[in-house]
């Protein structure tokens, strides 16, 4: 079936079945690809290893862009649950509104929503970065290990609780901080941090309207007080 | 995991394809629930009340049956069979009828009553159950259905969804309550009959109530995300209205859609996507703990 492919193609899943597009994918070195008639379905375009160029014109389901190394995807529609998850290089890009766990455990690359994502948006998040153009929902950044989340809206409850050394950005209003999770100043070097991944991620706004939280390293670190214990 | 999925016409445009449009969004949700399912459509409003029951042995003997509850309650009664099920038109009081025929037909479930509503269930595919029962050939102005995959009860045909306990109100569900024994020996003091274990009856049966107290849909709702503990994405039906509810912290999925002709919900987008016209639709996730409605009536 490779023969068929060129190196720019457009794959139609109203004639291809998804596990055909996911292997046609995965067996490209590079090129740039369009994929129709997404119409929800999950796990498209995952794992794929190379630095391919893949723009899926609609909606995607669960887990699109999972495990993503080195390739560059858009969906040019709203994405369902843990977009982008454990990615580990390369970037997505979801055009619409992301649901849950968006960049779940993604240890490299770049995630950017354009619009918003909804409940644990880069939760055990292990190093990449996500930008979000909308607002996130609660529980965001729970537990995240490193990396950077920067939010150019609003952001839900208990953001960053139980967080490690993840550093987050959030222009809008926190609705409450997490366990652990505290704001911290804004420094010439985190300016410096955000303006960077705000240029990445197209959003053409002031550092300066964005405050800064990561974790207030009480609950995670280790403390003789607490030797009996174990 | 169990698949829901609602459409709600706001339009007449697509009214006399109700059936066809569920039956497809049902049938993206057969993997999220291959063990049984349920739907509930309202159509044109009748002056009958309409009672739809399952004989949950397969072995009811209807006929003497529907006999004596027209002797007990002296009213007269219509009957038409569908497969275990029985469609009963009354001329009397309905909800005297439900509660005649839970507590003297045990080897029966009512899933319905109203003037507009109709429920229907089976155990087994999805898209034989809608088959079963010829959901692609309804009418009407609203429905919801619901594939299963059975957690906190047994694989029945009772323990199917929709849930429809008050006149013309039923209730599909995504998740599990976790506080539905306690909450429904409280409803049996207040005079709800039940006639399973299932947890998503308990829900059903607490909106019920709430609504036969004067609460219109959405207070009850309100209420019930103090009263209910657990994962929920609800799907509510009522003979004019539609609601979508998810607990507070959106532990289930959920997707709204809507469009000038239409609102539909489901767990995942690919059911919505089969809808006409869906390219311009207004796409969301619905929110933890707000409650969504739409009605014909405001």
């Amino acid at each position: 079936m490779n023969d068929v492919m060129g190196r720019n193609s457009v794959l139609d899943m109203a004639s291809l079945s998804l596990r055909e597009v996911n292997h046609l994918l995965k067996a490209q070195n590079a090129g740039d690809f369009e994929i129709l008639n997404s119409n929800g379905a999950h796990a498209l375009a995952c794992g794929l290893e190379k630095p391919v160029h893949v723009s899926i014109k609609g909606h995607v389901g669960y887990y699109c862009a999972g495990m993503n190394q080195a390739a560059d995807i858009v969906v040019e529609g709203n994405a369902g649950t843990g977009v982008a998850e454990n990615m580990m290089s390369g970037t997505v890009r979801v055009k619409g509104d992301a649901s849950q766990s968006a960049g779940a455990t993604a240890h490299g690359g770049l995630l950017v929503v354009e619009g918003d994502a909804s409940a644990r948006c880069g939760i055990s998040l292990k190093g990449a970065d996500i930008v979000v153009g909308g607002s996130v929902g609660h529980m965001s950044a729970f537990m995240a290990q490193a990396g950077r989340l920067v939010v150019v809206g609003d952001a839900g409850e208990a953001l960053g609780d139980s967080i490690y050394e993840a550093r987050l950005y959030v222009r809008g209003k926190v609705a409450s901080l997490g366990a652990d999770c505290i704001e911290k100043d804004m420094r010439d070097e985190h300016k410096e941090e955000l303006a960077g991944l705000l240029e990445c991620a197209g959003f053409d706004l002031q550092t300066d309207e964005f405050r800064r939280y990561g974790s207030a390293r009480q609950l995670y670190n280790f403390k003789i007080d607490n030797i009996d214990a174990y | 995991m169990c698949g829901i999925v609602g459409l709600y016409l706001k339009s007449p445009k697509y009214q006399e394809e109700l059936g066809r449009l569920v039956a497809g969004m049902l049938h993206e949700m057969r993997e999220r629930g291959p063990d049984s399912a349920g739907f509930a459509v309202y159509g044109e409003p009748e002056a009958a009340h309409k009672l739809v029951l399952l004989s949950v042995t397969g072995q009811t003997d209807w006929k003497p049956l529907i006999t004596e509850m027209g002797r007990a309650l002296n009213l007269d009664a219509d009957a038409t069979e569908i497969s275990d099920h029985v469609v009963l038109r009354v001329d009397g009081d309905g909800q005297k009828a439900r509660r005649w025929l839970i507590q003297n037909a045990p080897d029966i479930n009512v899933l319905s009553e109203g003037h507009a509503l109709e429920v229907f269930k089976g155990v087994g595919d999805p898209d034989r159950v809608a088959e079963r029962f010829g959901l692609a050939g309804y009418a009407g102005t609203h429905a919801i259905a619901h594939t299963r995959m059975a957690t906190e009860s047994a694989v029945t045909t009772s323990g199917s969804h929709p849930f429809a306990t008050g006149a013309d109100t039923c209730l599909v569900h995504n998740g599990s309550l976790s506080n539905h024994n306690r909450l429904r020996e409280k409803l049996r003091t207040k005079g709800e009959g039940f006639q399973t274990d299932n947890d998503s009856e308990v829900a059903a049966g607490f909106l019920s109530w709430r609504m036969r107290e004067g609460d219109d849909l959405n207070t009850a709702l309100e209420k019930a995300l103090v009263e209910l503990d657990g994962f929920y994405t609800f799907a509510i039906g009522t003979r004019d209205g539609f609601a979508v509810l998810r607990d507070p912290i959106a532990c289930k999925p959920a997707i709204v859609a809507e469009t000038d002709d239409w609102v539909a919900m489901s767990s995942e987008f690919r059911a919505i996507a089969t809808l006409p016209d869906v390219v311009n639709a207004e796409i969301w996730e619905p929110a933890p703990a707000v409650v969504y409605s739409w009605s014909h009536a405001a």
